[in-house]
């Protein structure tokens, strides 16, 4: 238990402090680069929890795919980001005092936390007990069967989001030769060259 | 494992008719880009069309599917036809626009297409999860075509700043939703109202969040904000889609989940219902006074006329909910109507938009400011036009539900409101003119004519419309 604990704790103080450099960071490529750091770790508390499945997801989509997509814009986008972030650390008692703000509501809700008599009735354990599989086969179990509505409606957001992506940002110019590979292939000999006579010392007209 | 068993599609059928033809028609225009743009508008309509006919004709009665996420009743019949008309109109209203602007795309029909099938999404969800993805499909679409004039730089704001704003109201709604989760144990409507009980300041808490989310989507005060910047800024189709169709899947939604969900705690989640539906009226009333712009104009309307249909869920009756019905169904030809007559104000020089450019309509174009008048008197709930059918019943069921202070306020802003409606009747026939329009295309003479026509003619035979939003009412109880 002890050594659950320790790795408790570095998992979260490293997540902690790295989500407090991502903005305190001067330099926007290593804002990202902590961001990366606290998505590991964040991973790393999932596995603690017996939530392997989602450890991998998190590290899967967002370091491989979300966090290395920011890498990029960061680097390629000519953006004054230290102009842009000018103030930031200025609004910090503000935004901390919200925040605590926040916190205490919260505790006064969890400390009004009453679990009604039903509620252990209402909810339905549709996977089999995690004696009997991992959480990757529980899950994999019931997406695309209890939950194929859903799985499909998501499905369809994301179509929505990349023609959304499309419509805003494709232009068609005008003048863009493309490569057309039937004309190409269907070129005779007929069509693809002239011969032409020319007369000695006279050149072409 | 056994293998699972294949759920009853049949209640399913319009938004699989809907979904797929909205592919099919992607398909189509992008490999037919110049000559396949008509042929996508005729056939999106055609599809809402079909689907509309599909709702009619599903058998009778309550169907659920999917372990109780999607049910089709009276109510998910009655309000999906409402959604589907307000957008088939919607897109026969962009025809014409489009031609003249040369922004024509084929994929603005089918982001209206897709942003269609998640209003009866969501008009059918039954559970939270149902709810945001069907919640989230509806308005993705909405923020793309929002945007669509991307040359504009109104319009790029406008769609930027909606994106953002509406991001930032999922997270309060599934931050709602997740608490409700956390202290029910149960994502069904059905399981949440069984096991909510007498609620708990936790479950509580939840709701707040949750209508927090709601309220944004159907612009009511205090999330409001971004109408007006969006109303003005997208261009004037969109804005007429937006004030038609989104509106009644909102009001669905949020009648859905606050009469099925939390039946026990009435009285907890109508204090919430009775301030939104008081400050929207208010705001609404008030503030469109000052306005100049006509599409500003009417999204102040809008946010007052969400907050007269508010009145009626906070009765919390079936009545209350049957004045809802009633309201957004005359709501929404209202505005179409409206609408058809603000994108006919065309002159050689291009659209105009602010008011001042109505003045002396009834002597240059006598037919248009017939119908406009009547519309506006319609809006301002003028006796016997639909719009005072419409106050009427939501404002018998507050009082019936004891809510007197509620009706009065009620009353009086919907007198201070019929000033600015008056105002723009006023210019239109005491004013000298200011021009012509250019010819008021064919598909908006149509639209304009039966939303007037319907308002005008309600009062001699209101029993059909009345007759099944009370059934559809009594479904939900």
């Amino acid at each position: 238990m002890l050594l659950h604990a320790i790795f408790f704790y570095l998992f979260a103080g490293v997540t902690v402090a790295s989500a407090v450099m991502v903005i305190a960071a001067r330099n926007p490529v290593h804002s990202v680069l902590f961001l990366i750091l606290a998505f590991v770790n964040a991973a790393g508390l999932f596995v603690l929890m017996g939530a392997e499945f989602l450890a991998w997801i998190l590290i899967i989509v967002y370091v491989g795919a979300v966090a290395l997509l920011f890498l990029s814009v960061v680097m390629m986008l000519d953006v004054d980001f230290t102009a842009l972030r000018r103030g930031v650390l200025s609004y910090l008692p503000v935004g901390v005092l919200i925040g605590a703000v926040l916190l205490v509501e919260l505790l006064i809700i969890v400390g009004a936390w009453v679990v009604g008599p039903d509620v252990a009735k209402a909810i339905t354990a549709p996977i089999p007990p995690p004696a009997q599989v991992s959480n990757t086969q529980a899950l994999g179990l019931v997406l695309y069967t209890n939950y194929i509505y859903f799985f499909q409606t998501a499905g369809i957001i994301l179509l929505v989001a990349m023609i959304g992506a499309i419509v805003l940002t494709l232009h068609h110019k005008p003048n863009v030769r493309r490569q057309i590979i039937a004309h190409q292939v269907a070129r005779s000999k007929a069509t693809a060259i002239e011969i032409v006579k020319v007369k000695s010392g006279q050149g072409l007209p | 494992m056994n293998a699972a068993q294949l759920p009853n599609l049949i209640p399913l059928l319009p938004e699989f008719v809907l979904g797929v033809g909205a592919m099919a028609l992607l398909l189509v225009g992008v490999f037919r880009r110049a000559e396949g743009e008509r042929f996508v508008d005729a056939a999106a309509i055609v599809l809402l069309a079909a689907a509309g006919v599909i709702i009619a004709l599903l058998p009778a009665g309550k169907m659920t599917t999917f372990g109780g996420s999607f049910v089709v009743d009276e109510f998910a019949r009655f309000l999906k036809i409402l959604a589907l008309l307000g957008s088939a109109a919607a897109i026969a209203m962009s025809l014409d626009y489009a031609k003249h602007e040369g922004e024509q795309r084929f994929e603005y029909s089918v982001l209206i297409l897709l942003s269609t099938l998640g209003m009866l999404m969501l008009i059918s969800a039954a559970d939270l999860i149902a709810l945001y993805l069907g919640l989230e499909l509806m308005s993705l679409p909405l923020y793309v075509v929002a945007a669509s004039h991307r040359n504009s730089l109104r319009s790029t704001e406008a769609g930027l700043k909606y994106f953002v704003l509406g991001a930032l109201s999922s997270g309060m709604l599934l931050y709602g939703a997740s608490l409700i989760y956390g202290f029910t144990g149960t994502v069904s409507f059905a399981g949440i109202a069984h096991a909510a009980g007498q609620g708990g300041v936790g479950l509580i808490f939840g709701i707040v969040f949750l209508f927090a989310g709601f309220c944004f989507k159907v612009s009511a005060v205090p999330f409001h904000m971004w109408t007006p910047d969006v109303y003005e800024g997208a261009p004037t189709p969109v804005t007429a889609f937006f004030a038609a169709a989104p509106k009644v899947a909102g009001i669905a939604m949020f009648v859905r989940a606050a009469v099925t969900a939390f039946p026990g705690l009435t009285s907890q989640w109508q204090q919430i219902v009775v301030f939104v539906s008081i400050a929207s009226m208010a705001l609404g009333s008030f503030a469109a006074i000052g306005q100049r712009n006509i599409k500003r104009l009417m999204a102040y309307s809008s946010i007052g006329h969400m907050g007269f249909a508010l009145v009626g869920l906070a009765a919390g009756t079936t009545e209350g909910v049957q004045g809802v019905l009633v309201y957004v169904a005359i709501y929404m030809t209202m505005t179409l109507g409206v609408f058809a007559a603000i994108l006919s104000m065309r002159r050689r020089t291009g659209m105009v938009e602010s008011i001042d450019q109505l003045a002396g309509l009834s002597r240059t174009h006598p037919t248009l400011a017939f119908f406009l008048a009547m519309l506006l008197f319609s809006m301002a709930g003028i006796p016997p036009l639909a719009g005072f059918f419409a106050k009427f019943y939501v404002f018998l069921a507050a009082i019936k539900a004891g809510l007197y202070a509620l009706a009065v306020l009620g009353v009086v802003t919907s007198v201070v409101g019929a000033y600015y409606y008056l105002y723009i009747v006023k210019l239109m026939y005491f004013d000298e003119p200011a021009g012509k329009f250019e010819q008021m295309p064919y598909e908006l003479r149509v639209v304009l004519a039966i939303c007037g026509l319907f308002n005008i003619f309600f009062f001699v035979y209101p029993a059909p419309l009345v007759g099944i939003a009370s059934a559809a009412a009594r479904s939900l109880f």
